[in-house]
């Protein structure tokens, strides 16, 4: 044993008790779907953890009605200081549950485990927590005696961070009054019907929270749904585009949170230890499933070798392997088309001619498993610098000038995030000023929290989650239009 | 013998300049009472790219501009039309057969608009941004930005808007610093084209507002799919397929406008529409 070995410390599974089945959570129970079962898998292991149904444009009607009766009758015409206790509560049963939501969420994602203990479940409980305190403030908040929910909502969240999507889609919702139908991604509906168990437990009303499980057809019933007031979607572009396109003309608001290519840039003067530790949770966290990972390193070009030399040898510490393990850094590939994704782009990388390094860490055997990787001689036209791969794969490029890092940080049609190192205040507060991002990080990287908005610049989508205008965007504009005439 | 009076050629306006239509082609604008007015150029697919062109390259120095100065030169509008108010009388009087009365009080808006909306430049920010007390270590702010360059439609109803409906697309978009292409009333582009002499004389850098004219069917769907436009604004493009338009405009994820998801014609929701919210983390530290 080496000083970087470790006995294997996992924690332990016992703490979850999984239904070999679970149904659609509509009007307050759970109930079979009319489609097809499918199984979930842990991408750890393969194993089949538990089933789920999918939901067909029936069960979605059926959903979306429940939704408007309960939004009709009970939610619209609480007072805001009543649905903000329920919020605290669910915000409570979080926290009291949330190991067994952590290990949950670690073996239905393969995320390691001290992420969902450390990152997504305290900021699930957070989020919840915060906007409660929204929900009985709503006057203060836009300005207007009369402030409006849509109504009924229709939420669609990704894989890459199940439970606390879910929180940031249906805490700010139902804090601004209204009533939700959301649809977890289909690798991933795991942590959701626990979830729905805890809106059992708060004594939530029937019809508040409905959650549909399925895949691509499902969430398109869902988004296209007329019942529908409001749709909000985390996910790929392609998808956005989609469904921007499929609400033109109609009432309908929407607000998107798609991809990104987001550019961690490092000056010479930058603190190297904190750059180094900065680029590695910029790319390396959650496996790179980030929509706003800092997948792009621009570092200053003399002392690129410094940094790429000190990156690799860093970067070879990182432990993969059980995501259960409480010492794991990388977990495992969510899926098997993913992890596909992922090595088709470091393909072109390496036929485009750019330099690649990878981490020599062994791969499990079963599983899906992808090595912390590294591409240096990256130019802009590389699709491994344009293309989201949404992967623990880093491309670094160079820069003279902070116009030239500017430049190339914008030469993206994506504008999530950012990053900046630097040890000058005053150049740091110029290069945030240029950037198109809805997030930049200043000697910092991927950091979140439920008072800060969140969302992006260009095709990265449109609205903002988190903070103030995370609320504002569950809430009618003419509601919000503080100072407004 | 009365003396034959001089008419005025209408051209369009794009980056400062008052340029005929590429396309040669004009379009012939009536009196309310059917009678001929002018010949005013339609803008062509070009013209519109020439546009798009104009904006992006005046946005980055627009938004630049210290708010105090984007301010003073709104304000400089205001007074500019102010003095010109006679004529945008006649023009809207001529287009849309309105008493002397109902056109002048539309003026009246008009520049009470401008003076409304040049307030606002150094204040939407302090109402719209926000510091956020994040649970860490961080100095965290959030601050409103102009989107880029936005293509807008005017208003075109009947009455009442030919000079208005123009002045309350053009300043809530532009008072953040977004550049403009907007398109005008497609059958009373008189007072707006007075109306680009007014920004000619205030001011307002070449580019950042660009006006075109005529029928708008053709050349629309070429601003709504360019690559280069941020935002749409739709809502006053009763006259064609809007919501073709807002389809159109998914594949290049712009924000979009329109008559069914519209907001106040005056009011800080307007200007927050063509805005985008930047959040800023940066690491507290005493070492």
């Amino acid at each position: 044993m080496s000083f970087l070995d470790y006995s294997a410390a996992p924690e332990s599974t016992g703490i979850v008790s999984l239904a070999s089945e679970y149904g659609l959570f509509i009007n307050g129970d759970f109930r079979p779907g009319r489609g097809q079962v499918f199984e979930s898998i842990a991408p750890a292991t393969e194993e089949v953890l538990t089933r789920f149904a999918e939901a067909t444009p029936e069960d979605v009607d059926v959903a979306v009605a429940q939704a408007r009766t309960a939004f009709d009758k009970v939610w619209s015409k609480m007072p805001g200081r009543e649905r903000a206790k329920y919020l605290f509560r669910i915000a409570r049963i979080v926290q009291e549950r949330s190991r067994e939501l952590a290990v949950a969420e670690t073996m239905d994602n393969g995320k390691p485990i001290k992420e969902t203990r450390d990152v997504d479940i305290p900021l699930v409980a957070a989020w919840f927590f915060y906007y409660a305190g929204w929900a009985d403030k709503l006057e203060e908040a836009t300005g207007s005696d009369t402030p409006t929910p849509w109504g009924v909502v229709g939420q669609v969240i990704p894989w890459n961070f199940p439970l606390m999507m879910l929180s940031w889609k249906i805490a700010p919702a139902l804090a601004a009054g209204n009533t939700v139908v959301l649809k977890p991604a289909e690798t991933t509906s795991l942590t959701a019907m626990l979830f729905a168990e805890i809106c059992q437990q708060a004594g939530l009303p029937p019809g508040v929270v409905n959650i549909v499980t399925g895949a691509g057809a499902t969430g398109r019933a869902l988004v296209s749904h007329p019942g529908i007031d409001k749709v909000a979607f985390t996910g790929s572009t392609g998808v956005g585009r989609e469904i921007a396109k499929g609400l033109a003309g109609r009432s309908t608001a929407l607000t998107l949170e798609l991809g990104g290519k987001g550019a961690n840039i490092v000056f010479e003067d930058a603190a190297m230890d904190e750059a180094v530790e900065g680029i590695i949770s910029g790319i390396f966290f959650n496996q790179g499933h980030v929509c706003c990972a800092g997948s792009r390193l621009l570092v200053q070009e003399n002392v690129h070798d410094e940094l790429v030399s000190r990156l690799t040898r860093r970067i070879q510490t990182l432990r993969l392997g059980d995501p259960l393990d409480k010492n794991t850094d990388i977990g495992a590939i969510n899926s098997r088309a993913q992890l596909d994704t992922i090595t088709a782009l470091t393909q072109s990388g390496v036929d485009e001619g750019a330099g690649l390094w990878q981490s020599d860490c062994v791969l499990p055997e079963r599983g899906f498993w992808f090595p912390p990787t590294v591409f240096t001689d990256v130019s802009t036209s590389h699709r491994i610098a344009q293309d989201e791969i949404f992967g623990p794969v880093l491309s670094v490029l160079t820069f003279r000038t902070p116009d030239e890092a500017v430049a190339k940080a914008n030469n993206t049609p994506y504008g999530l995030s950012a990053g900046v190192w630097t040890e000058k205040a005053s150049r740091m507060l110029a290069i945030v000023d240029q950037l198109k991002a809805g997030v930049v990080w200043s000697n910092t990287f991927n950091k979140f929290d439920p008072a800060s908005p969140f969302g992006g610049y260009k095709e990265s989508g449109y609205g903002r989650e988190g903070g103030l205008p995370g609320l504002l965007s569950y809430l009618r504009p003419h509601s919000s239009s503080a100072g407004g005439k | 013998m009365t003396r034959l009076d001089v008419k005025k050629t209408y051209k369009l306006y794009i980056g400062g300049a008052f340029p005929r239509s590429e396309s040669g082609h004009t379009l012939q604008v009536n009196t309310h009472k059917d009678e001929h007015l002018a010949n005013v150029a339609q803008a062509s697919r070009k013209d519109a790219r020439d546009a798009v062109v104009a904006a992006r390259g005046a946005q980055r120095g627009w938004a630049g501009a210290t708010s105090y100065n984007r301010g003073q030169v709104l304000y400089r509008i205001a007074e500019m039309l102010e003095g010109r108010r006679e004529q945008f009388v006649e023009d809207i009087r001529a287009c849309e057969g309105v008493s002397q009365r109902q056109a002048s009080s539309q003026v009246d808006q008009a520049i009470d608009a401008w003076v409304w909306y040049a307030g606002w430049a150094d204040k939407y920010a302090q109402l719209v941004g926000n510091a956020n007390p994040v649970a860490g270590p961080y100095f965290n702010l959030s601050v409103p930005e102009p989107t880029g360059v936005v293509a807008a439609f005017a208003p075109a109803e009947a009455k009442n808007t030919s000079l208005l409906g123009l002045v309350r697309t053009v300043a809530p978009i532009v008072v953040s610093g977004n550049a403009v292409v907007v398109w005008t009333h497609p059958r009373q582009p008189i007072p707006a084209m007075t109306f680009a002499e007014v920004l000619h004389t205030s001011d307002v850098p070449a580019g950042v507002v660009n006006i075109l004219t005529g029928l708008r069917e053709s050349a629309a769907p070429w601003l709504a799919s360019h690559a280069d436009v941020g935002a749409l604004d739709l809502m006053g493009a009763t006259d064609v397929d809007w919501a073709a338009l807002e389809a159109e405009a998914s594949a290049t994820l712009k924000r979009v406008l329109t008559p069914a998801k519209s907001v106040g014609e005056e009011s800080l929701a307007r200007i927050r529409a063509f805005t985008e919210m930047k959040t800023i983390w940066h690491t507290k530290a005493l070492g």
